[in-house]
């Protein structure tokens, strides 16, 4: 069967043979949006990835593409042609799914060729008078023989015909399903997480094999995965998802090294993130110093940084850009991964070499390694304690607050001591919280006793119906972002007040285990 | 030691308790005497008596038929019901589920009188239709009951993969769905077929006049106590519990046998 064999020429792909269009796409399901409002195409003869958590929308979009859902909203189309309510037996595309769904009842054979069974071809005719016609004719059961042995031979199983499902492994029934559906010959192959029941081992050969077939039958491949390295390892096109929307589509290399935010930066590969602030053009202000940078964007604007742990050199503690100290070292293999506290910011490092823990060290990150992206600003956010007075002392200031809200059910005692809910006596003096204060609920004020911290304003940006203020305290330079409806200036001396109530805590990790 | 002993006595007893009706019917299927309880030596003479008989044969006969007519109605019924429930949307599904089941616990009578009254009121009462449907009330919640857990162990995905290969909805209900609750169907059936041949209530309220099954027959037999009109009846009792055993014994070690190949 060469057909099956056959690729395509392989041209450099060009735009406009846009294979499956998906334009305003949503999806439901009993009134939470799966997938919300997407719009996508995917290229003739690429190999797609979604990818992103489970719950991201990711299969809901395959399913769709499939035909097993129907949209919401919205339009997909195929090589131009609306195909938004086809069924799935109408579509010229096959599935290969997560746990196989073999017919437990049909030998191997008889699973591949259950599409061909049904297939029915034209087949061309001259009658006597020397007219021709064509008709629609079910496969001869020979052609249908050569179909399924070929498709077999594609996988690797040869001589499997007359086996029964149950007894293959895990890894061979996948190849089943695999030839079940490459042996219809379908425009676009979709897989839905195909290699996720399968070992380690087994599922790194297969990804070679997949990506080997790929090439080999030259048709679509769109594939669903929540591996970022998988997706990485085999995709031309990565698209990826959060909570229904797509949050970037790219190559794995401009995913990688230019993530669109920071929930990509996180998802794909290993990064150090950190809240940085444009302090001048191409000049980005993160860990108490500045340092130049690529990308460009507007002076003061708070950004999310990200450096990628093998682009951060190590140096002597003299001459590095920043200085920390060594915390932990894990040898991984290829390389070691160095962890370095940097005042109060755990860094991740990447590197060949090793150092010991405690070593003093100094750190260089260039230009091309530090990635910069629009910050999505909704809630300030700050490392902060807890005094002896039940205050709470964050961004160079001190403040009232309710440090009931670190133990559900809890209340303070008349000594000042918390109880908790199960009446055990806590002594909250010096635990570290995380703080989270909303850009509404910040006021400030021209008395500097007034609030709990002072700074300049160093920012007034006009949002259409409020000005959003920065304003930048003097000793650890730290920011407080907050939406106000009146005008101040640039470089006044403001405090900054915040309701107790509007202060919202949460437990650090460490002192949540002691 | 003591308390194995006990056990053991205490199964045997609860065994005889359940068993010793039956064994005596079948020990007295044995004897040529009108009255049970009589004695009157060791023949075949009733069972030579129920084979001859032309009307015992006529109504067993009707027994089957009603059974096998009746059962495969409500196996088509019923696993068509059970799809559709599972394939419901789940608000739609789970009232419809338990609607169907309350035939089950609901006293036959009941059933009874109310299909009398429903037929008699499209005067369709004491027909063969008001009798078939009557069994297949009796039986469909049953069927559905066996051909629900199949289709919840079916992968999901099957069905959809039969539609992505390329087949029509009704080819993959056929070709895919099916065989992989052919074994719950088969036991809906098989239970279906039990409750039609030992049914009496619901064949006595709607039945036509002249017509008679194995159930009805008996009753009106030995309606007057002990003293048969038809002793033969005794040996056709025998019959069926010994034919009852045995196709409870075959298919008790073909599952064993499959449990076996399984492993």
């Amino acid at each position: 069967m060469t057909e099956l064999k056959k690729a395509k020429t392989s041209s450099p792909l060009k735009k406009e043979e846009k294979i499956i269009e998906m334009v305003g796409v949503s999806k439901t399901f009993d009134d939470t949006a799966a997938v919300d409002n997407i719009d996508l195409y995917v290229r003739k003869g690429e190999f797609i990835t979604f990818l992103g958590p489970s719950g991201c929308g990711k299969t809901t979009t395959l399913r769709m593409i499939a035909g097993f859902d129907i949209p919401s909203a919205g339009k997909i189309l195929l090589n131009g042609k609306d195909i938004t309510d086809l069924p799935p037996n109408k579509r010229p595309i096959n599935t290969v799914f997560q746990r196989y769904a073999l017919f437990p009842h049909y030998n191997i054979y008889d699973n591949v060729a259950f599409g061909l069974k049904l297939k029915k071809v034209p087949v061309t005719y001259v009658n006597d008078k020397g007219e021709t016609y064509t008709k629609l004719q079910k496969l001869t059961s020979k052609e249908i023989d050569e179909k399924v042995k070929n498709a077999l031979a594609v996988v690797d199983l040869e001589g499997f015909e007359k086996r029964s499902v149950s007894t293959l492994s895990g890894g061979q029934q996948q190849r089943v399903a695999i030839a079940r559906a490459i042996v219809n010959e379908p425009e676009i192959l979709l897989l839905d997480e195909p290699l996720g029941a399968l070992d380690l081992k087994m599922r790194k050969e297969m990804q070679i094999e997949l990506k080997e077939m790929h090439k080999k039958l030259g048709i679509t491949f769109i594939y669903v995965t929540h591996d970022q390295e998988e997706a990485l390892t085999m995709s031309d096109t990565i698209v990826v998802m959060k909570d229904g929307q797509i949050q970037q589509i790219g190559t794995p290399a401009s995913i990688y090294n230019e993530p669109a935010n920071a929930f990509v930066a996180n998802f794909i590969g290993d990064s150090n993130l950190f809240n940085g602030t444009m302090v001048g053009e191409k000049l980005v202000r993160f860990c108490n110093r500045n340092f130049t940078c690529l990308d460009d964007f507007e002076k003061n604007e708070k950004v999310d940084v990200v450096v990628r742990p093998e682009d951060i050199r190590m140096t002597s503690p003299e001459q590095g850009m920043l200085r920390g100290k060594v915390i932990s070292v894990v040898f991984k293999g290829v390389h070691y991964e160095i962890t370095v506290l940097v005042g109060k910011t755990e860094v991740v490092i990447q590197n060949t070499e090793s150092r010991s823990v405690g070593e003093e060290i100094g750190l260089d990150i260039l230009p091309d390694g530090i990635h910069i992206m629009k910050k999505e600003f909704t809630v300030n956010k700050y490392d902060g304690y807890i005094t002896k007075k039940n205050t709470v002392v964050f961004g160079d200031g001190e403040f009232e607050c309710d440090v009931t809200q670190l133990y559900p059910g809890s209340r303070l005692d008349e000594d000042g001591y918390l109880i908790t809910a199960e009446g055990e006596q806590l002594d909250l003096t010096d635990t570290d919280v995380a703080v989270e204060v909303g850009l509404t609920d910040i006021e400030i004020s021209d008395n500097e006793d007034e609030g709990g911290a002072r700074g300049h304003i160093v920012s007034i940006i006009y949002k259409g119906d409020h000005y959003q203020v920065i304003v930048r305290t003097e000793e650890n330079e730290e920011d407080y972002v907050l939406d106000t409806e009146y005008l101040w200036n640039e470089n006044d001396f403001v405090s900054v007040k915040i309701a107790p109530e509007k202060i919202r805590m949460t437990l650090k990790q460490e002192s949540a285990q002691k | 030691m003591v308390k194995k002993i006990l056990s053991v006595a205490l199964c045997v007893a609860v065994l005889v308790f359940i068993y010793a009706p039956i064994l005596l019917l079948v020990v007295y299927s044995f004897t040529d005497a009108n009255v049970i309880g009589r004695w009157e030596g060791f023949s075949f003479d009733l069972y030579a008596q129920l084979f001859r008989s032309e009307e015992i044969m006529r109504i067993l006969l009707n027994t089957v038929v009603l059974a096998l007519v009746a059962a495969t109605l409500s196996t088509v019924l019923g696993t068509a019901g059970a799809i559709c429930i599972f394939y419901s949307k789940k608000k739609i599904a789970a009232p419809i589920k338990g609607i169907s089941q309350v035939p089950v616990i609901n006293a036959e009578i009941v059933t009874a009188i109310s299909l009398a009254l429903l037929f008699s009121m499209v005067a369709l009462y004491r027909t063969y239709f008001s009798l078939i449907v009557g069994h297949m009330v009796l039986c469909t919640p049953f069927v559905v009951l066996s051909v629900m857990p199949k289709l919840k162990q079916m992968d999901p995905n099957v069905y959809e993969a039969a539609l992505d290969l390329g087949a029509s909805p009704t080819t993959a209900l056929f070709k895919v769905v099916i065989p992989q609750i052919f074994s719950g169907v088969l036991s809906g059936f098989m239970l279906s077929i039990t409750l039609s041949l030992d049914d009496y209530i619901v064949t006595a309220f709607t039945k036509p006049k002249t017509f008679d099954t194995i159930s009805t027959y008996v009753y009106n037999a030995v309606k007057n106590g002990t003293n048969s009109s038809t002793p033969a009846l005794r040996a056709l009792s025998a019959l069926i519990f010994v034919v009852m055993i045995a196709a409870v014994l075959i298919v008790n070690l073909r599952a064993r046998k499959k449990k076996e190949g399984a492993k």
